[in-house]
């Protein structure tokens, strides 16, 4: 048995990647696919009564889904607030990425452990420190207060969509760094010299060259925000305050609360493809993106 | 043609407590091909990106075609310069490449068009317009890397080492066809390399660096046959060094006791002085004679071959020679290893080809 096994073994390419790869496909299978084919099982389920399901299957949910304006709201502002987050997010880490891979010339790698120092700690207390700093008698508005800049608390830091955003932007910041920063570092600075050289100004040269060859991780630091910050779920309860709340957030009141199961497992359904959408999209101009630029 | 076409005057450059180039001077002629020869480390690159505008000089100025560019950033300058990893950007084709340069010279489409054509032609490059670098090979990137520069029709073309990552076989193709280029082009190269080779086959005038200062500025044959030291002597080609002391002036001569060999009267070219411990006597291996006899010649001395390399062309022996503690080299076309017998030679000099150096 177990010398017919390692005569397959020892032939065969593909049993070696399957052994290779049967663990994590194990993990996949468990945790991924077969809870995604019991969400989309269940969307297609209705909720007849509290404890009570309709198996037969139907389309219902998404109707029902496209017919709640609150809930196409909801799905707007999501992937709006992480449209916001994203952009801020690479606005903010580029400049310092750029900063480390071209002018830091000793113990870059000091740097990026600096950067992402503050991500050492857990997800859940950075979201909960700005609380701390956001809230009406938060260090922000005692400080403003103390100061006699204003006179009462602002009161739309906390609870609101710009709470959400930036908590958001901070805490998904180091995960922009990374692609960003590696993309750049890669550039071999002799392209950047000798588009001086033809004749580029130092900011046309950051355009036709720098830029597009960092495409990749501009990509990377997009995809890596974007898709978890669309379906965050912790800093909207937590900082959002009903102004603040996202799809997420209904999708677990549908489980929970309101216990409409079939209905969140198709938000969550449409949730998933509107972003796999956007994935693509985004893709796919940066690709012509590219081109158009050269 | 302008005598004084590049001007370097007092140029250094220190990085820190480093001199890179150290208050060099010298002129370039207009349509020279120029090269910049030395070990590395010895601060010709460091030279030529001050050329290119990429460092800035601790001191001294700059001035090409009359005017200075000390000052200019290198997109404002008359130069262009092939990189010695070519850097063709990898996003965009050869054609898209070769166009870089020209979007901001303002000319029309079709000036462009006949541009690159012409350049495309001049290099050997027709039909691969649309290829990207990572589809050439190293070759044809150097090309494009050529014709990418020389689009740009400048007054100056710096190229900073291209052939070193080419095959031997290719580099020699290359030179031969860079150099016919220079010539039909009529724009001044100034061209950096670590191989003497290289510098003496292409170039009009090689100025030979080491640590940050010029050590010869002359033709290659000068340099060849006359160095002024002996760290060109012991840089370009082979060379033997034998110890010897200066006695009394004769002329354009001078007597000198060569160590182990005696008393011998040699040209002075760098009018060395007279009782002068610190010098050296360099023969060239291919100036000297290997034979089985003795022979009438200035100098001739028996020898044992301790090592041959057989290289084709010519034979390379490295002899001992009875009395002298030291191993002489020896290069000859007509023997090979399989002409002595025992190992016995006859090594023979002519007191013209031994060249007087000084020691630091």
């Amino acid at each position: 048995m177990f010398q017919a096994w390692r005569n397959l073994y020892s032939k065969s390419d593909n049993a070696k990647a399957y052994s290779l790869l049967s663990p994590a496909l194990f993990l996949i299978i468990l945790v991924m696919l077969i809870p995604m084919a019991l969400m989309l099982s269940f969307s297609s389920f209705t909720q007849v009564s509290m404890m009570e399901i309709d198996f037969t299957p139907t389309v219902q949910r998404y109707i029902d889904f496209f017919e709640k304006s609150l809930l196409v709201s909801l799905l707007i502002k999501s992937v709006k607030i992480s449209f916001i987050v994203t952009l801020i997010t690479l606005l903010t880490a580029y400049p310092v990425c750029y900063y480390i891979a071209f002018y830091v010339k000793k113990n870059k790698m000091l740097w990026l452990v600096l950067l992402t120092l503050p991500f050492w700690t857990s997800y859940l207390l950075r979201v909960f420190s700005w609380k701390i700093i956001l809230g009406t008698k938060g260090v922000f508005n005692s400080t403003l207060l103390g100061a006699g800049i204003i006179s009462e608390p602002l009161t739309f830091l906390m609870y609101s969509e710009e709470a959400v955003i930036i908590t958001l932007t901070h805490a998904w910041a180091a995960f922009a760094l990374l692609p960003l920063y590696v993309s750049l570092e890669k550039i071999d600075f002799s392209y950047i010299e000798a588009a001086r050289d033809l004749g580029l100004s130092k900011f046309e040269v950051f355009w036709k060259v720098t830029f597009p060859l960092s495409l990749p991780g501009v990509i990377g630091a997009i995809l890596i925000i974007f898709i978890p910050t669309v379906g965050d779920y912790v800093t909207p309860a937590l900082i959002g305050g009903t102004e603040g709340r996202m799809l997420s957030n209904m999708i677990q009141a549908y489980f929970g609360k309101i216990n409409n199961i079939p209905l969140g497992a198709a938000s969550a359904t449409i949730m998933l493809t509107t972003v796999i959408l956007i994935t693509a999209i985004v893709s796919y101009t940066t690709k012509r993106l590219t081109q158009r630029l050269s | 043609m302008n005598e004084n076409f590049i001007q370097i005057n007092g140029i250094s450059k220190h990085f820190g407590n480093v001199k890179a180039v150290d208050d060099v001077s010298f002129s370039i002629k207009e349509g020279e091909f120029f090269s910049l020869l030395g070990p590395s480390g010895c601060g010709k690159t460091t030279l030529l990106r001050l050329l290119a505008g990429f460092e800035y000089p601790t001191n001294g100025n700059l001035l090409i075609d009359g005017s200075d560019i000390t000052a200019l950033p290198p997109d404002k300058r008359p130069t262009n310069m092939v990189f010695q990893n070519y850097a063709i950007f990898p996003h965009i084709n050869v054609e898209q490449n070769i166009k870089f340069g020209l979007r901001k010279l303002g000319l029309t489409d079709d000036e462009i068009k006949k541009r690159v054509d012409d350049v495309l032609a001049l290099v050997k490059l027709e039909g691969y317009e649309e290829r990207f670098s990572g589809q050439l090979s190293g070759g044809q990137r150097q090309r494009v890397a050529l014709a990418r520069a020389l689009v740009r029709q400048p007054k100056v073309l710096l190229l900073d080492e291209p052939l070193g990552a080419l095959d031997k076989k290719l580099r020699d193709e290359m030179q031969l066809e860079l150099r016919t280029l220079q010539k039909e082009i009529g724009i001044t190269f100034v061209f950096v390399t670590h191989d003497q080779q290289e510098a003496i086959s292409m170039s009009d005038r090689v100025a030979v660096m080491s640590e940050g200062k010029i050590q010869q500025l002359s033709a290659p044959n000068e340099l060849y046959k006359n160095p002024e030291n002996i760290f060109v002597s012991d840089f370009i080609g082979e060379t033997n060094f034998l110890r010897a002391t200066t006695k009394s002036k004769d002329g354009e001569h001078i007597n000198v006791t060569i160590e182990d060999l005696g008393d011998f009267k040699v040209k002075n070219n760098l009018n060395i002085p007279e009782n002068s411990s610190d010098v050296v006597c360099s023969v060239r291996p291919e100036s000297m004679m290997i034979s089985r006899d003795k022979s009438d010649w200035d100098i001739c001395l028996e020898a044992k071959i301790n090592q041959t390399s057989y290289l084709g062309e010519m034979t390379r022996f490295y002899v001992e020679v009875s009395g002298i503690n030291k191993v002489i080299t020896v290069s000859s076309q007509h023997f090979d290893n399989q002409s002595f017998e025992n190992n016995t030679c006859f090594i023979s000099i002519s007191l013209e080809d031994i060249s007087l150096l000084q020691k630091k």
